[in-house]
């Protein structure tokens, strides 16, 4: 089976673009930064943010139905979806009975995760998606691999020949300008064709039951108006209980994600157009057992910012695919142990458990708290490697016995420093790249018992 | 007071150095030190690995150990966050709180309790910090880079008070060095590469050691600075903080 380390080891094979990766992140973490830094009141709106949203969840029932309320008056249809299988349903019933075949689709992770696409094709519908980077990563068949930076695992010189293969650019012009009108002009002729528009939902306002989506390339609302059906789709965490607690959430939402001040388009959708229709999909796919799960439950404050996928020293050095999973990074690892614990058993593994993610966390999430806690779940639950297991018990009640601790330990060093070829070889993880430590001749233990008895013998 | 002195199993083992510059600083600043001798480790390497059920051994014998200490000062980031953050025990539970409300890592130690304003310790050395990231964002022994709070370090201040010792801070100053436990052999690729990139931004600022509050961080950046064939040496901060 493919895990993390497995998939890690591949992408690092190719160091230099390792440190390309790397170092493309780093930058924004830094943009990120100085942006954070620019705001006296920084600390402040983290801790709003938490507690908006902390207070969105204890109340979710009564918010969820206030939303409903106040997006059917708006003449909006709500739907509700308990899975994957039930969202992907629902949005292509509403294609069907609209005879929709053109679909335009901007950013949206939850359709990611109920890989919408994929379902939408197996019943002959080929969904255009026109975020840019989530284009260029469509056009190689690749899923995104960040999700505010879908294409950030690819450089310049890899669209132009994804354009070239595709949109016929001029082979080898990796112009960033050249290659940004191509696409526009390849997404102008989708937008006008198209007659189902599917977004994301940042956030859904239950006073009003208006959604909100951000976008910086504006793609969202090209779909909206130019097509007659619009269909957002939300998980139900989205949803926030008031307008004015947006001033606290997109002020923190573009400066988490990329260090800008806002996002070019913070659209308000409230109600359809004359003569048009507006959807909203809400779904829960395993959100409400997440709910119930005090040890996690907090995850669902997550806004989809990345911050913590920029800023993962692990994630920066492994890339978006070694996670395995529409949400990768460090949230992706304590959101996706929750709708498979044995497929994505690896995840809470894949930290050092370096606490920065929850640093830069704009709501508060105390990622690497939940990482340590999964850990535990993921053991409990029995997908670990037994020899894992056993390992462990044996090192337990060693280090539990001071007497057999302190002989183990002397062997130990015994063995590294008489015999060093049963460490130093191939075998041993920490060789391969690593040399092992110096075992000294005696421990501090040791060393103290003889201070002891020279200063007892004065 | 008496302070218990903890030295983490790895440190006993392997690196017996930085336990006796430990325990003669803190000797030197007035301390009455104890070491109970029948100490082992603190559990963290089985509840980080998720076997946190295995770990209750080593708690227990920490708490016999430890209770009747004062205060209990270990030179560790990572073993302090985790006696103080996990360390239970159904039968001594009183005797676990006061353990992990009193359990200090050395350096806050001296610059929180002891308050010490001056060392007499040389060390003529080109030095790179490296923050711990168990010390730092786990205790708090220096500011983030990631909040917009004001900057503070421990041990930059202790650092600043050695004679002669010219310190030098990496460009990223407490990205982790991926060392994390068991993740440096079960992801042994992303751990080097972290590794790597930490020793190389310490050899841009051409030091000639590299110290930090954590030795498990230092054993793993020595084991990559060895393999390189590289002069650069490690050390502990105990140790420099006792040198001369």
């Amino acid at each position: 089976m493919s895990n993390h380390a497995v998939l890690a080891e591949k992408f690092i094979a190719d160091e230099a673009r390792t440190d390309w990766h790397d170092q493309t992140l780093w930058w924004i973490r830094q943009k990120r930064d100085k942006s954070a830094k620019s705001l006296p009141e920084w600390e402040q709106l983290r801790e709003w943010a938490s507690q908006i949203k902390n207070h969105t969840l204890s109340n979710l029932d009564n918010y969820l139905v206030e939303f409903e309320e106040r997006a059917q008056a708006n003449g909006v249809t709500v739907h509700w979806a308990s899975n994957a299988d039930e969202h992907n349903e629902i949005v292509y019933n509403i294609i069907r009975d609209n005879q929709g075949s053109r679909v335009v689709k901007s950013k949206s992770m939850l359709t990611e995760e109920c890989h919408l696409n994929t379902y939408l094709g197996q019943k002959g519908i080929q969904v255009v998606d026109t975020d840019l980077g989530e284009r260029i990563v469509q056009l190689r068949k690749e899923p995104p691999s960040h999700i505010v930076l879908p294409a950030i695992h690819l450089k310049k010189q890899d669209v132009a020949e994804t354009f070239h293969k595709y949109l016929h650019t001029e082979k080898e012009n990796a112009d960033p300008g050249y290659l940004a009108g191509a696409a526009r002009r390849h997404l102008r002729e989708k937008f006008i064709e198209a007659d189902i528009a599917i977004t994301g939902v940042n956030f859904a306002v239950a006073e009003t039951g208006a959604i909100v989506v951000c976008t910086n390339e504006g793609n969202a609302d090209m779909g909206v108006h130019a097509a007659n059906v619009h269909i957002a789709c939300m998980g139900f965490e989205k949803l926030i209980p008031h307008t004015k607690h947006l001033a606290v959430f997109l002020r923190l939402l573009a400066r988490s994600a990329t260090g800008q001040e806002i996002t070019t388009y913070s659209s308000h959708y409230v109600r359809p157009g004359i003569g048009r229709q507006m959807h909203i999909v809400i779904v829960d796919n395993g959100r409400s057992r997440q709910l119930g799960t005090p040890d996690f439950r907090n995850s669902l404050k997550c806004i989809r910012c990345a911050a913590c996928f920029n800023t993962c020293p692990v994630y920066r050095r492994s890339g978006g695919y070694s996670y395995h999973t529409a949400v990768a990074g460090p949230i992706g690892s304590i959101l996706n142990p929750n709708l498979d614990p044995e497929k994505y058993a690896d995840l809470p593994f894949a930290s050092t458990l370096c606490g920065s993610c929850s640093n830069v966390c704009p709501v508060k999430i105390d990622i690497h708290s939940q990482l340590l806690k999964w850990r535990q779940v993921i053991v409990s639950k029995g997908y670990v490697a037994n020899s894992k297991k056993n390992g462990m018990k044996l090192v337990a009640f060693i280090l539990s016995k001071p007497g057999i601790y302190r002989f183990c330990g002397s062997m130990l060093r015994f063995t590294m420093r008489w015999f060093p070829f049963t460490v130093k070889n191939r075998l041993n993880p920490w060789y391969r790249q690593r040399e092992m430590p110096e075992a000294p001749p005696q421990s501090f233990h040791d060393w103290y018992k003889k201070r002891k008895k020279v200063e007892h013998k004065r | 007071m008496t302070v218990g002195l903890f030295i983490p199993c790895y440190i006993d083992q392997l690196y017996p150095s930085a336990g006796i510059a430990s325990l003669q600083l803190l000797e030197k600043l007035g301390c009455e030190v104890v070491f109970p001798l029948q100490q082992t480790c603190c559990g963290q390497p089985m509840a980080n690995s998720g076997f946190a059920g295995l770990s209750k051994g080593c708690s227990r014998n920490f708490i016999m150990n430890f209770s009747k200490c004062d205060h209990i000062v270990a030179p560790s980031g990572s073993c302090v966050l985790h006696i103080r953050e996990h360390l239970e025990d159904e039968k001594y539970t009183s005797e676990a709180t006061h353990i992990r409300e009193n359990i200090f890592e050395l350096t806050e130690y001296l610059t929180d309790i002891l308050q010490v304003e001056k060392i007499d310790a040389s060390f003529p050395y080109v030095v790179g910090l490296h923050t711990g990231c168990h010390g730092q964002r786990g205790l708090q022994l220096s500011s983030m880079s990631e909040l917009a709070v004001p900057a503070f370090s421990k041990p930059e201040k202790l650092l600043s008070m050695v004679r002669g010792l010219q310190l030098r801070k990496p460009e990223r100053p407490d990205e982790c060095c991926g060392f994390g436990g068991t993740f440096c052999v079960f992801e042994e690729a992303v751990s080097v590469k972290m590794g790597k990139d930490r020793v190389s931004e310490h050899m841009a600022n051409e030091v000639e050691y590299i110290t930090s509050a954590d030795i498990s961080c230092l054993m793993h950046m020595e084991g990559i600075l060895k393999r390189q064939k590289k002069m650069v040496k490690t050390i502990h901060i105990a140790e420099i903080l006792n040198a001369g």
